[in-house]
């Protein structure tokens, strides 16, 4: 069986609009919740609450042990018991979502490490309130330092969407497969899913690689 | 004594009684746009001890490293044993060497680093038996045999199984210099050895080094701040700038009577730092 | 809530443990072999190899690992090679995860410090008897906390093998799922699982670090060894 172009420009089309209606906008929203929601633990994290901060440190080893198919095929079956029946496409961004939160805690706790002390200290004496130093002082740092390992994530999160697939989300690898078992021709629809993740992820290293290279000389 | 021109430099591996050992001739080494060594000429005789001074960026530990290979020229031609250096014959051309032609020059140079260098992953007795048994393919009981013999001569043999991380800094240079001794050089590099040494144990590494300079006819060029030192062991030290020889001669000359200013000043400074 | 069930099921779920093991030690051995190789062939100073090599890993790290699986399971047989389920998750995970590893294994080597090159050059070492004799033994124990991270990472991407019809820990659960319903419970179950076996592999890992370090003369105390810390996923490390 050798390559087929014009079956390779038939199929190319739904190929890519999976990548973009559900490959492209979960990795968005996942990353932009895990963003946020991995913030929020490494703070909880470092400043030490009483019950809060075990409990997070508990739930962020546990989820970054654990493998994302079982996590994405616990919520997609537990919820509904639970009476909140979500469409796959929430399930899946919620579950990347949370489960980077946790790898995006640590690469956050690393940068807040990597402030020097003096900051803090520079900060207690000018008296800035506790709510003021992280805001405007600490985490602009942290953040700009870890920034590069953040794009990294991203990427990360990138190639595992096609997980998905197995809460019924018509992501593109999934799209890529059916298409190839509807007309029995395989090797074009998977290879052009294969180069289309290439094409997305190895810009986007270069691009990290570069970004990490400047900010480590600014 | 003349410097030998590029064509027939005398039998290949032995220079001719008389010649000098190391010879540098019109040497350049730039790093970019900085140049540290400028069209520098200088020889070195057979069983010479020669001390380099001068302050640091004149270019003295870099000649050191030109030598040991470590780093290459950007110009000139530099001469050991009568063969080039960092060139090969080729016909009756000199050519870039390749990496063999460096390996069999390089076996009669041998170095000791300021930062000692021992490799941790092995013990001290292994740390001088590795290069001989490797590189000059003895058998294992040889080597150990004269690593011990070295150790006795440094005042370790008690620590021949002892891990590198277990000894103090002046023990591990002492190890350093068997280690180099090891591989029987004609020409030993001595940059700065006991510059890194807490003061209380620079003593007992430069009485190796002038057991090793008594005992030996080892060719050494060595670079140091210990005037002491340089003058008990030394024929002839050499005052550096500016990657130029500014000044040479007996060290009674150069540390008593030295004829250029730039010298006093640099002499001055270090003894009164003392 | 009807019976769960899980005596009758306790030996799937125990031969679904094991494949999920054995798929990821021998994955594991299969990408050591596959870092090296590309790692070092990445240093090489001949063009040729070194962008091959290059092409290598960023063609497999580029792409997802299910990509990859798929491809080999359903497109390579295609034009003409067919093998065993067993070997085609092996030989996927073993390119995707050598690739990362040969990132570490390259950064290690860098991380040797540049004087013990020097005190290879002094001594006149030739390049092999340098890599072997002294600079990879220094950069072997740098190698493990990562490769570490990718041998946890390669556990949790086993339940992928599901999908290639072999029946690991998932396709055991999966099983569980369509004849006794009760997802929640034996994913939960499923879930404890993964993380316990993570543990252990974590806790061997760290063992082989002491072993490593204590060759170096750098020792670490039992408490060290044992205490959680979990795993970093290799691209954030910096890989």
């Amino acid at each position: 069986m050798t390559w087929d172009m014009d079956y390779a420009l038939d199929v190319l089309p739904p190929i890519l609009e999976a990548f973009l209606r559900y490959t492209l906008l979960v990795t968005v929203l996942a990353s932009v919740l895990a963003a946020v929601l991995g913030l929020v633990f490494a703070v909880v994290r470092r400043v030490r609450v009483p019950v809060l901060t075990p409990l997070t440190t508990a739930f962020v080893e546990f989820v970054r042990s654990t493998p994302i198919p079982i996590q994405l095929f616990f919520l997609f079956y537990v919820l509904p018991e639970a009476g909140l029946t979500l469409p796959g496409l929430f399930v899946g961004v919620v579950t990347l979502g949370v489960h980077y939160a946790c790898y995006y805690s640590e690469v956050y706790r690393a940068g807040i490490d990597g402030v020097p002390k003096g900051q803090w200290e520079a900060c207690t004496s000018l008296s800035m309130s506790p709510r003021y130093q992280w805001q405007h002082v600490v985490l602009p740092q942290a953040v700009r330092n870890v920034l590069p390992a953040l794009g990294n994530y991203v990427i990360s999160m990138f190639k595992e969407t096609p997980f998905l697939f197995l809460i019924a989300v018509p992501e593109m690898v999934q799209e890529a497969v059916a298409i190839g078992g509807r007309d029995f021709r395989y090797l074009e629809p998977v290879t052009i899913a294969g180069l289309i993740f290439l094409a997305a992820s190895y810009p986007s290293s270069v691009a990290i690689r570069r970004l990490e290279k400047r900010l480590v000389h600014a | 004594m003349s410097t030998p021109d590029t064509a027939a430099p005398g039998a290949a591996g032995h220079h001719r009684d008389g010649e000098p050992l190391i010879t540098f001739d019109k040497v350049v080494k730039q790093f970019g746009d900085h140049v540290v060594l400028r069209d520098l000429d200088f020889t070195v005789a057979p069983g010479e001890r020669v001390t380099l001074i001068g302050p640091s960026g004149s270019g003295k530990t870099t000649i050191l490293r030109l030598l040991m290979t470590l780093e290459a020229p950007s110009g000139g031609n530099i001469w050991v044993d009568g063969e080039p250096l960092w060139h090969m014959h080729k016909g009756d051309q000199l050519v870039p060497a390749n990496e063999k032609h460096l390996r069999a020059v390089r076996t009669k140079i041998g170095m000791v680093f300021q930062q000692f260098n021992l490799f941790p992953n092995m013990s001290v007795l292994r740390n001088i038996t590795e290069a001989p048994v490797c590189v000059l393919g003895k058998s294992g009981e040889e080597a150990e045999h004269q690593a011990r013999e070295l150790l006795e001569r440094v005042g370790l043999e008690a620590k021949a199984d002892a891990h590198p991380s277990q000894l103090s800094g002046g023990q591990q240079q002492r190890v350093a210099i068997a280690r180099a001794l090891a591989m029987e050089p004609k020409i030993l590099l001595l940059d700065e050895v006991t510059s890194a040494l807490d003061p209380e144990l620079v003593a007992g590494v430069l009485n190796v080094l002038r057991n090793v300079a008594e005992t030996t006819d080892i060719t050494m060029l060595i670079v140091t701040h210990e005037m002491q030192f340089a003058r008990d062991v030394s024929q002839r030290v050499m005052m550096f700038d500016g990657g130029q020889v500014i000044e040479q001669g007996p060290p009674e000359k150069i540390f008593g009577h030295c004829d250029h200013e730039r010298t006093k000043r640099f002499l001055r400074a270090v003894i009164e730092e003392r | 809530m009807s019976g769960l069930e899980i005596g009758a099921w306790a030996d799937e779920l125990l031969a679904g443990v094991w494949v999920t093991v054995y798929i990821t030690v021998l994955s594991a051995c299969a990408a050591v072999v596959v870092a090296f190789a590309l790692g070092l062939t990445v240093r090489m100073q001949h063009i040729v190899p070194r962008t091959i090599a290059r092409v290598v890993i960023e063609v497999f790290r580029g792409t997802s690992l299910l990509v990859q699986l798929f491809w080999l399971f359903y497109a390579l047989p295609l034009l003409g090679y067919s093998m065993r389920p067993v070997t085609v998750g092996v030989v996927a995970f073993g390119l995707n995860f050598g690739a990362y590893g040969a990132e570490v294994v390259r950064g290690a080597i860098n991380a040797v410090p540049k004087a013990q090159w020097e005190g290879t050059i002094a001594l006149n070492l030739s390049p092999y008897q340098r890599m072997r004799r002294v600079i990879l033994p220094q950069a072997y124990p740098l190698m493990i906390p990562p490769f570490g991270n990718l041998l946890i990472q390669m556990l949790k991407s086993t339940p992928l093998v599901f999908l290639i019809t072999l029946t690991d820990l998932t396709a055991v659960a999966d099983q569980y799922r369509a004849s006794e319903g009760n997802e929640g419970f034996i994913f939960g179950v499923l879930l404890v699982v993964y993380f316990v076996l993570a543990y252990v592999f974590t806790v061997a890992m760290r063992l082989l670090e002491a072993r490593a370090k204590a060759r170096l003369g750098q020792r670490e105390s039992a408490r060290e060894v044992l205490a959680y810390r979990g795993p970093m996923e290799q691209e954030a490390a910096g890989g």
